[in-house]
């Protein structure tokens, strides 16, 4: 039988496949983020053809990597973790606007069971059900664009249409990352949340 | 993780050294040198004989080429004229105006220097003459058979001076040693004529010249005299002297796969003919991308990324309105630029010159629509002469290179159409003999029969020329960036979403907005809590 490790006014909160994939996810999307709006025409860094076969393949990557994650998420049960629940979400908002100015205590305990706030449930859910199909349906009809004539897409679907919604899509995504970005510094310390996300352990309330 | 992070590494790897080329080898038999005549023509006592003329040479041939001269005849190289099928308009150098020179009408004796026959000086030349046929200016095999303006397509019978006044002379071809080497029509031969359209080398297409007599690699991929060393007629297959590929039965969008050699339907002189519709071989990165331009793009767009591209180049406009012009002498002058091309002429008026040019783009369904002797003109805009047919949701159009040819010609301001003017000849009312537009208009409309008001004025003209020679080595076809970019060579395109150039500036504002907005909500949210790390927090709940 497999034993959790165990440490002292610690839990252990994201196992090691779970921080694989979150930091090799953040990696792909960040990187798919500066492809993106180079073929979008923002800059010029790698160069139109070289920015969409790395875009292209990044993608792939990413899918790939999803592959995996979706079958971890159900093996191990974690899809319930963005379950959405709305307890608390008042009080999150709350924290967020008034409480974390005055150093309130967070409303919310992360557990092994419960490992995001009710806040996050919600962006991850939103983040799962509405900007990752925006984003893949879009770029999946961008990417195969090539077939559309042999299965009659062209009737319904025009390339405008389709790169449009993509780059919505990317926008959201943009905004997600920037967001997400900040509230990482939200712990006890800057640093707390990053850490934990590295090593895996989550200092207990209390603890610091 | 270990398996995991393999498994990532070796799906990367392998997309990546798919994605490496998109490579295109041309397997064709045409690498072998063309084969040789199985008849010795220098042995045959029909050419032993003494030529005088060329229609003397023309006998001799029919005496064994029985349906030589009839198969010509049936040809634009001899009727110069091309009836529309739709429309019924006459066209064909015979009928139209150009940019150029104008019109052969009423001046035949020089522009049929490059008919393929002997003898039009005027509109009573006789069409079934046999003899009159000239087989030499396409067989010819030694270079040395010319013809002059001046002499009705008549061959070098008698040294003389040419240009006139020139100090230059020129001999006589000898006809019985261009009968005796005949063969079949190399680059030189099609280029006698075609390289030097409009009066010039390189002078009317851009994608024709003297340099492709032995051209480089880098001027024609196909062409290339070291290379696979093509010869006009690789591409414009010819059965019964019909030469395929002609401007007016363009192909612009031939689809599907490529036939083999010698099994060609429709038009061979294309480059699907030989290549297919989807040449490109693409890793499962491109999925298809680069080949699905070819719905939209003719090949010649990427593949013949410039035009002119070599000294000789090209002329850009041709400006009329200041021909006659005189030296300060009274006298006329010639004037010529740095590269040695014509600038002025006071016979011709204005020319700007130029090399390595950037096609214009144009949506084009292969048909070119022109303007003909006696059309209506609307002198109020750039008068085009010809027009590239096509719009981006035609089935049979997509983009293609062309270089336009901008100019000036004389003009009816009562009658609005385009002056047909007599420029060559030695009598006293030739342009070019005695500087007087209005007896070279007089005589050049009395000879096409319409009337003039007795005035002119001079308008803006412009002609299209498609490109589609000069097929340049894959590494130097358009990059994306040159047409997926803000500096896009399609940008005035209509009917295309380029990525890369094109977008919604609302969804853009909005987007970047949003982002910006939030970068600066995050911002202050983190300001206001580095600023307040004092306050002690309140009583727990």
């Amino acid at each position: 039988m497999i034993t959790t490790p165990t440490r002292p006014g610690h839990i252990y909160l994201y196992k090691r496949y779970e921080r694989f994939w979150h930091w090799s996810q953040a990696a792909l999307i960040v990187f798919m983020l500066i492809t993106g709006f180079e073929i979008h025409g923002a800059y010029d860094n790698f160069g139109f053809k070289r920015a969409v076969e790395l875009h292209t393949l990044t993608a792939w990557t990413l899918l790939t990597l999803w592959a995996f994650t979706i079958f971890w998420q159900f093996t191990t049960g974690e899809w319930r973790q963005y379950i959405p629940t709305y307890k608390k979400v008042g009080a999150m908002v709350h924290y967020y606007s008034i409480g974390i100015f005055t150093h309130a205590p967070h409303p919310f305990q992360k557990t092994t069971s419960s490992k995001h706030n009710p806040l996050q449930r919600l962006a991850y859910l939103a983040l799962l059900s509405l900007v990752s199909p925006i984003i893949w349906g879009s770029g999946l009809f961008y990417l195969f664009f090539a077939y559309w004539k042999d299965f009659g897409i062209d009737q319904w679907l025009t390339l405008e249409g389709v790169a449009l919604t993509h780059t919505a899509g990317a926008f959201m995504m943009l905004i997600f990352f920037i967001a997400h970005v900040y509230l990482t510094t939200t712990g006890h310390t800057p640093f707390a949340h990053i850490k934990t996300m590295i090593t895996g352990w989550e200092e207990e309330e209390g603890h610091h | 993780m270990k398996l995991l992070s393999f498994i990532l590494a070796l799906g990367a790897s392998l997309s990546l050294s798919a994605w490496a080329s998109e490579s295109f080898t041309p397997t064709l038999t045409d690498k072998l040198p063309p084969p040789k005549s199985t008849a010795d023509h220098s042995k045959f006592k029909e050419l032993q004989a003494v030529f005088k003329t060329g229609p003397e040479v023309t006998k001799a041939c029919l005496a064994c080429h029985n349906d030589a001269a009839k198969q010509v005849q049936h040809t634009k190289h001899w009727t110069w004229e091309v009836v529309d099928a739709k429309t019924g308009q006459k066209l064909g150098k015979k009928n139209i105006i150009n940019n150029f020179c104008t019109s052969t009408v009423s001046n035949e004796k020089d522009c049929m220097a490059c008919h393929a026959g002997y003898g039009w000086a005027d509109k009573s030349f006789d069409f079934t003459k046999e003899e009159s046929v000239d087989c030499l200016i396409c067989h010819d095999s030694t270079g040395t058979y010319r013809k002059l303006p001046g002499d009705a397509g008549h061959p070098i019978y008698e040294r003389k001076e040419f240009p006139a006044g020139s100090g230059k002379f020129v001999d006589p071809v000898d006809l019985q040693k261009v009968a005796q080497k005949v063969a079949m029509p190399s680059r030189a031969n099609c280029g006698s004529c075609h390289f030097f359209g409009a009066g010039g080398d390189g002078t009317k297409h851009g994608d024709l010249d003297s340099a492709l007599r032995n051209p480089s690699k880098h001027l024609d991929v196909h062409m290339d005299a070291k290379g696979l060393n093509f010869s006009c007629v690789n591409c414009h297959k010819t059965s019964q002297h019909q030469v395929a590929g002609s401007r007016y039965e363009f192909d612009a969008s031939r689809t599907g796969k490529p036939q083999p050699q010698g099994k060609f339907d429709g038009n061979p002189a294309s480059c699907q003919a030989c290549h297919g519709d989807k040449p490109h071989k693409e890793s499962l990165l491109h999925a298809e991308r680069l080949n699905t331009h070819t719905d939209t793009l003719a090949c010649q767009t990427c593949h013949i990324p410039e035009y002119a591209r070599s000294n000789v180049g090209t002329e850009k406009v041709w400006d009329w309105s200041t021909a006659t012009k005189m030296g300060p002498d009274g006298k006329p002058i010639f004037v010529k630029d740095s590269a040695g091309r014509r600038a002025f002429d006071s016979k011709k008026g204005n020319f700007a010159w130029d090399s390595y040019l950037m096609p214009e783009y144009r949506w084009f369904n292969g048909k070119l629509s022109y303007k003909v002797i006696g059309d209506k003109i609307d002198p109020s805009k750039a008068v085009e002469i010809n027009h590239p047919e096509g719009s981006p949701n035609e089935p049979g159009a997509r983009i293609w290179p062309f270089k336009v040819h901008r100019g000036k010609q004389a003009y009816d301001p009562e009658l609005k159409n385009l002056l047909i003017v007599h420029t060559a000849g030695e009598d006293h009312t030739a342009l070019w003999h005695n500087f007087d537009w209005p007896k070279a208009i007089e005589t050049g409309m009395q000879t096409v029969g319409l009337p003039w008001s007795g005035k002119h004025d001079f308008v803006a003209t412009e002609m299209s020329w498609p490109i589609t020679h000069t097929v340049a080595p894959k590494g130097d076809a358009l990059s994306c960036t040159q047409c997926h970019g803000a500096n896009s060579r399609l940008k005035d395109i209509p009917g295309i979403y380029l990525p890369g150039l094109h977008k919604n500036e609302w969804l853009d504002l909005a987007g970047w907005g949003a982002a910006l907005l939030a970068l600066i909500g995050v911002l202050i949210h983190g300001i206001i809590r580095a600023c307040v790390p004092c306050r002690k927090p309140r009583s727990k709940q």
